[in-house]
């Protein structure tokens, strides 16, 4: 994705739209911090702790990663859905922002580039509370920032191109029909091992598993040529949903 | 129908209305005339009994709103100034579930809802979306469930607000077949000709108050001339205005109006008017003399500057 | 093209605020025949999926010791009435937040309303009878899902469970209704969701025993409305009740919708006025 200034311009209208309500910004950052504490550290608590990479890890330890995960995604896709839906046909707001040099391709990426940097905040206050709680067994740490974005920027663009399909709010129970499964069975409170053969083949082909298990494997240091196979699914879906969703665009609004 | 003593209403430290003394009489057809925030729509409120009185005496169909709020309101009909329509329900079901807030029966509601979308002409439009209105068919059919009940008292808050001259002229149509048939109406405006087509008699409101009422023409009379003789000059030249022209001609009329391209002279025979700005030199680019209407009326007691 | 007939209508001033919310019956079915199917996903699919997630396949990991799972025998037997109470709230926080906002602020619906014989108690009992019947199908439909999973002890239970998921439903709606019914700006909803209900959901003893908290943070878990809702229906449907802390619950929650609906009825009069 290139970062251009009609970029910066929408980041810019972004973040004084989101000044007003600077609180909302930063409780956004809760709830995975709660379900980590809920579930890693109080559920946790009753069972034994899992094997990741040959090694045995507390729970809380093997959820966290989980947490951070499926947080990117349930981000991305909300800043691509909802509040994208919400511009798009009630507030008028790209209508407006067409009226000026701006193009479809602008708007796509910069509001794109927004979803990344507040869910690359909010990851990065995360990994913090992980640091604090011991939770983190490795210097490959440092990269799970960018495999967040990664995951943002995945989930992101394909939810910008599909909400460019949706007709009206009832169509969004889709989303929460497609995310909420992966949420919970793609391998953030079990490990893919609970699954018997085919199941599994299905749950290891769902996109928030392959993140799932790629910032687990960057937190616990058990990186291996899987966690490339992860990233190359990432940004292959990525691409795929931003070159769709351009296209999509420009015919909704260009008309 | 409607009585009121000294009626106040505050909010807060604000008073928006200070004291006002009305009465509307079965079957006519009353209007509250005012430029925005003189108090008209508190008032309606009030009068709808679901604004509590400040202070004063109010009397609704005999009843005091403050103890009778919900018999009042089963016995009026209210419009009102934004339209509160359901906008997710169809044209047909806005009519039906709020008729039914009446208490009214399931059958007698449909028959009813049936009359009134023939009435306001959306008949056609009955199973349509609100969404889908346009803004004179939204008003039609907030005036259609303003009749649901079959009101004795119909409350219009500026009905014709926003709309084009065509969807004007068909809520006026409708309104006088209903003050045909004996329902009263107040309403409140700020347009003149709406004033001067619907009303038998009115008030003018000005900062909370009232400051006019009669009959539309008894306010003409009263508060302007017979006539008036429009002298159009052309935008004068900053700083230079028209002065030069006013006093030449100020001794011809009860008083002038300055506006920015023309001089407006109140006098009761234009044309003889007319007749002396000639002899005396003047040459207007073009002239006019026409009636003097509710208009000037208004402008006279709540003045030009802008309100809002 | 007509006039309408000007006959005189039975249009009258209702006889009880009871009688005039049922003059709104109309109104809330035609609500509901149209969003029911929205609500499906919310209120049913979503706690069933948490129910296999965490109380099938995670709760095949916990070792089960009914000293620690306050009497259940399983971890399944254990979050299963939690997520039942859990699910009730959820349901009418998302009904008395933007749909009130709606009625009030953005459709206005409510002052159409003020203007024919019904006035603010009309108009709130009946918003919340119809939330109390959206959380009573929930429950109903949920405990019947449930049901073969075998965890329920008492059948007399499961029924109490049932009631008790309506008080917990009015305990939390009433009062929130009022805080929405007075609320200018629909931002704060935010708030409400990511600070009271997601940390409720997750901390008031549905997922774990508050008892495994830290003791300041346990105090808090029990203060919360859904503590009270979950350990009620947790005793019931196991078969376990120990009386005198139901009669504390009870008593806890029907304070809350008392409480909320005095403050509901003065906010809302306040609002409709301005």
């Amino acid at each position: 994705m290139v970062v251009t200034a009609s970029t910066g311009l929408i980041l810019q209208r972004n973040f004084l739209a989101y000044r007003r309500v600077w609180w909302i910004f930063a409780t956004g950052f809760l709830e995975p911090v709660f379900y980590l504490f809920s579930i890693g550290v109080g559920v946790g608590a009753l069972i034994s702790g899992f094997e990741v990479g040959g090694r045995e890890i507390p729970y809380a330890e093997f959820v966290a990663p989980g947490m951070l995960a499926a947080s990117a995604m349930n981000g991305a896709v909300l800043d691509s859905t909802f509040n994208f839906f919400f511009k798009l046909k009630y507030s008028k707001l790209f209508d407006q922002m067409l009226a000026t040099p701006l193009t479809t391709t602008d708007i796509a990426r910069g509001e794109l580039a927004w979803s990344l940097l507040r869910g690359g905040v909010y990851s990065l206050g995360f990994l913090l509370v992980m640091l604090a709680m011991g939770l983190v067994s490795s210097w490959w740490a440092v990269l799970v920032l960018p495999a967040t974005l990664l995951i943002g920027l995945a989930f992101g663009a394909v939810a910008m191109a599909l909400t460019t399909y949706m007709r009206s709010w009832q169509d969004f129970e889709l989303v929460t029909l497609s995310t909420l499964p992966m949420f919970l069975f793609s391998a953030t409170f079990f490990p893919v091992t609970t699954y018997p053969g085919a199941l599994r083949w299905v749950v290891e082909a769902t996109p928030l598993y392959r993140g799932v298990v790629l910032c687990r494997e960057l937190t616990t240091g058990a990186v291996s040529w899987d966690s490339a196979v992860s990233v190359v699914y990432l940004v292959a879906m990525g691409v795929a949903g931003l070159l769709v969703a351009r296209r999509r665009l420009d015919s909704l609004l260009l008309t | 129908m409607i009585e009121a003593r000294g009626l106040r209403k505050s909010f807060g430290g604000f008073e928006a209305v200070r004291g006002i003394d009305v009465e509307v009489r079965r079957g006519e057809a009353f209007g509250f005339l005012g430029p925005n925030g003189a108090g008209k729509s508190s008032t309606m409120r009030m009068v709808a009994a679901v604004s509590p009185v400040t202070d004063g005496r109010l009397r609704i169909l005999g009843l005091d709103p403050a103890v009778d709020g919900p018999a009042i309101r089963a016995r009026i009909g209210v419009c009102p100034q934004e339209d509160t329509l359901d906008t997710e329900l169809s044209v047909r079901d806005n009519l039906y579930v709020y008729g039914r807030y009446f208490g009214m029966g399931r059958r007698e509601v449909r028959e009813r809802v049936g009359e009134l979308l023939d009435f306001v002409q959306l008949t056609d439009k009955a199973d349509a979306r609100v969404d889908d209105l346009s803004g004179g068919m939204k008003r039609r059919l907030t005036i259609a469930r303003s009749l649901v009940n079959s009101p004795e008292l119909l409350l219009l808050d500026e009905p014709t607000t926003g709309l084009d001259p065509q969807a004007r002229h068909v809520v006026w149509e409708r309104l006088f077949r209903l003050k045909q048939q004996g329902v009263t109406l107040v309403l409140t405006t700020h347009y003149m000709d709406e004033a001067e087509q619907l009303t038998d008699r009115l008030v003018v409101m000005d900062k909370g108050l009232v400051v006019a009422e009669g009959s539309p023409l008894q306010l003409i009379r009263e508060h302007s001339t017979r006539e008036v003789a429009e002298l159009r000059f052309g935008v004068a030249e900053p700083g230079a205005g028209h002065d030069r022209h006013v006093e030449r001609v100020a001794d011809l009329a009860e008083r002038v109006e300055v506006l920015p391209d023309r001089l407006l002279l109140y006098t009761a025979d234009g044309e003889e008017t007319l007749a002396k700005v000639h002899e005396r030199g003047l040459e207007p680019v073009a002239t006019l003399v026409r009636r003097a209407t509710l208009e000037d009326v208004f402008l006279r007691l709540t003045g030009r500057t802008l309100v809002d | 093209m007509s006039s309408p007939s000007t006959s005189t209508s039975t249009s009258s001033a209702p006889t009880s605020t009871l009688r005039g919310a049922l003059r709104l019956v109309d109104y809330w079915a035609t609500v509901y025949r149209r969003t029911w199917r929205g609500s499906i996903v919310s209120s049913f699919i979503t706690p069933l999926l948490y129910v296999l997630a965490m109380g099938v396949l995670l709760g095949g990991f916990v070792e089960a010791d009914p000293a620690t799972l306050e009497g259940a025998t399983s971890y399944l037997a254990f979050v299963v009435p939690g997520l039942v109470a859990a699910t009730s709230m959820t349901t009418v926080v998302g009904e008395v937040t933007y749909p009130v906002m709606a009625m009030v602020k953005w459709n206005k619906t409510y002052f159409s309303m003020t203007a024919t014989p019904l006035g603010v108690r009309e108009i709130a009992l009946a918003h919340l009878g119809f939330v109390a019947f959206r959380v009573a199908v929930t429950a109903a439909v949920f405990l019947a899902v449930t049901a073969p999973f075998g965890v329920y002890e008492s059948a007399p239970g499961v029924l109490g469970a049932f009631a008790v998921q309506v008080l917990l439903g009015m305990a939390f709606a009433v009062p929130l209704y009022a805080f929405a019914a007075g609320l200018r700006d629909e931002t704060a909803f935010s708030l409400v969701f990511r600070l009271g209900m997601i940390p409720m959901f997750l901390f008031s003893g549905a997922f774990f025993p508050v008892a495994n908290l830290d003791a300041p943070l346990e105090a808090l878990a029990r203060a919360t409305p859904l503590w009270h809702g979950v350990d009620l229906t947790r005793m019931l449907v196991l078969g376990v009740p120990d009386w005198s802390m139901v009669a504390v619950h009870v008593a806890y929650l029907l304070v809350l919708v008392v409480l909320g609906w005095w403050w509901a009825v003065r906010r809302l009069t306040r609002r409709m006025q301005q």
